[in-house]
């Protein structure tokens, strides 16, 4: 569904992404990880063209986006850091989203609304609020739209253990639905159950892309977070 | 993309600032034309005024609002919508709302005072103004990344464009004084909008005739109608390059 293809991405000196080459495709669950500052966000960034890689192309559907904006319709997107216009509450702003997307051509998905319990919260300015909550709203934006692709940096940062297990409830079920969902996480163990797939990144270079059972049978560990780390200390041995 | 100027205008609104600066102009232009006994001195004085203080607010503001508007592109580049509809949103919503307040502000009192063709004409230059460096503040906010450097580039363009460019202009006729420099100044006169603003409204006073024989060249062109075509034309040539520009840049930017 989304396929990249030798993107290259240089911030001055530092090569945030270096001649990656990847494709996903719908029905998995993709964990993006690496250390900070590997490219993992520049990647989403590009796919969702925020960035503009200095070469390569990006193909979403097998067409290129770089002319197109309409196939971001699709994508529902929750940033690491939500930030929103300050003199606007919560409700102004998914209002004005829901105008800017044309919703009503679309079934709106409000589940997290309610989950969340942001319905109380709607006259709230966005600027008072805090991190947590932030990142609700960025939550129920991403998931507002029903999109077929779910682009989610550092999901449950910052958010309680209840929201949490909602959000990851709700990441579930979208997945049962067959959608195509990225994400990019520290916390491992949270994500155990909902992944399929993890692609492994270090220094804008793309180190391993595989499915979760490959990785398992490869390293012999049973959690996913000591298979990832056998492996990054094995990258570290070889170097 | 109307759905975008829509909430960028009542962003604007919002902030209060806009309401600030027409309550100003509307102060300014109702004291100086109950100053002044003739309202056409009146409209002299209020010229001299506007074409310091349009350029300025109109500069500062726009560049000071696209900066803490980052949160709201991003926002807004992350859906689907073209980053040129983002961009001309964010510049008609700015410059609508500018050139409002300046109608509101300086277009009342004229109508009032002196409602003859220059005061039209006055009016007329004030909006181009405050969408010329409306253009010009979004370059400047597109090109630096850091905000106190974009703002110290704004306030650098409007030094330049209200006093640096006449005082180079000056020194240049005082050292080429020998040779007839009247055809020349005209184009240089174009280098610069505010100029070109004053020379439009100045001619159509009597108070040109101060002005020598260089005003003399000066009416016999910018005073006839294709003169004032050539203006408009000017100036309007002087809001689309800045934004062309500025768009382009946005359109390869990173966020």
């Amino acid at each position: 569904m989304i396929k990249l293809q030798n993107i290259s991405k240089k911030f001055g000196k530092l090569k945030a992404l270096d001649d990656v080459s990847i494709h996903f495709s719908k029905g998995e669950c993709i964990a993006l990880i690496g250390p900070n500052g590997c490219g993992k966000t520049t990647m989403i960034k590009s796919i969702l063209g925020m960035a503009v890689p200095d070469s390569g192309q990006i193909l979403f559907n097998d067409k290129n986006i770089s002319p197109d904006w309409k196939y971001r319709s699709q994508i529902g997107y929750m940033p690491q850091i939500g930030r929103y216009p300050d003199n606007m509450n919560i409700g102004q702003v998914i209002s004005m989203m829901k105008d800017i997307r044309h919703s009503d051509q679309l079934q709106l998905d409000e589940e997290l609304i309610h989950n969340f319990e942001l319905s109380k919260m709607l006259n709230k300015r966005l600027s008072t609020l805090s991190g947590g909550t932030r990142q609700k709203v960025s939550a129920v934006l991403a998931f507002l739209f029903n999109p077929e692709v779910l682009i989610l940096d550092e999901p449950t940062a910052g958010l309680d253990p209840v929201s949490s297990e909602i959000l990851k409830e709700k990441i579930n079920k979208e997945k049962q639905k067959g959608k195509l969902i990225l994400i990019t996480s520290h916390v491992l163990s949270e994500l155990d159950d909902l992944i399929t797939q993890v692609v492994f990144m270090q220094d804008g270079k793309l180190k391993f892309h595989n499915t979760i059972e490959e990785l398992k049978q490869e390293t012999g560990e049973q959690k996913l977070s000591k298979a990832i780390a056998k492996i990054m200390l094995k990258e570290a041995t070889h170097e | 993309m109307n759905k975008v100027i829509k909430y960028v205008i009542i962003d604007i609104l919002r902030s209060k600032i806009v309401l600030a600066y027409t309550l100003l102009l509307l102060i300014i232009s109702f004291s100086v034309f109950s100053l002044e006994g003739n309202s056409t001195k009146g409209l002299l004085s209020l010229l001299n005024l506007i074409l310091f203080i349009v350029p300025l607010v109109s500069i500062i503001f726009s560049t000071i609002y696209i900066y803490n508007s980052a949160e709201f592109i991003e926002l807004l580049v992350s859906q689907p919508l073209k980053r040129k509809n983002i961009w001309s949103s964010l510049f008609s919503g700015l410059s609508v709302s500018l050139s409002l307040a300046f109608l509101v502000g300086t277009g009342l009192p004229i109508m009032f005072y002196e409602p003859s063709a220059t005061g039209y004409v006055m009016v007329l230059v004030g909006c181009f103004l405050s969408v010329i460096f409306v253009g010009i503040a979004m370059l400047a906010s597109v090109i630096n990344r850091d905000k106190a450097k974009g703002i110290g580039a704004a306030i650098l363009i409007w030094l330049y464009f209200a006093l640096i460019f006449d005082g180079l202009v000056l020194f240049l006729l005082f050292q080429l004084s020998d040779y007839p420099l009247e055809k020349p100044m005209m184009i240089i006169s174009g280098l610069n909008p505010i100029d070109l603003s004053r020379i439009t409204v100045l001619l159509r006073l009597d108070e040109s005739a101060l002005m020598g024989y260089t005003g003399a060249v000066f009416k016999d062109f910018f005073g006839t109608n294709i003169g004032f075509i050539t203006t408009l034309i000017s100036l309007i040539i002087w809001i689309l390059i800045p934004f062309a520009i500025s768009l382009r840049r946005f359109k390869h930017k990173d966020l």
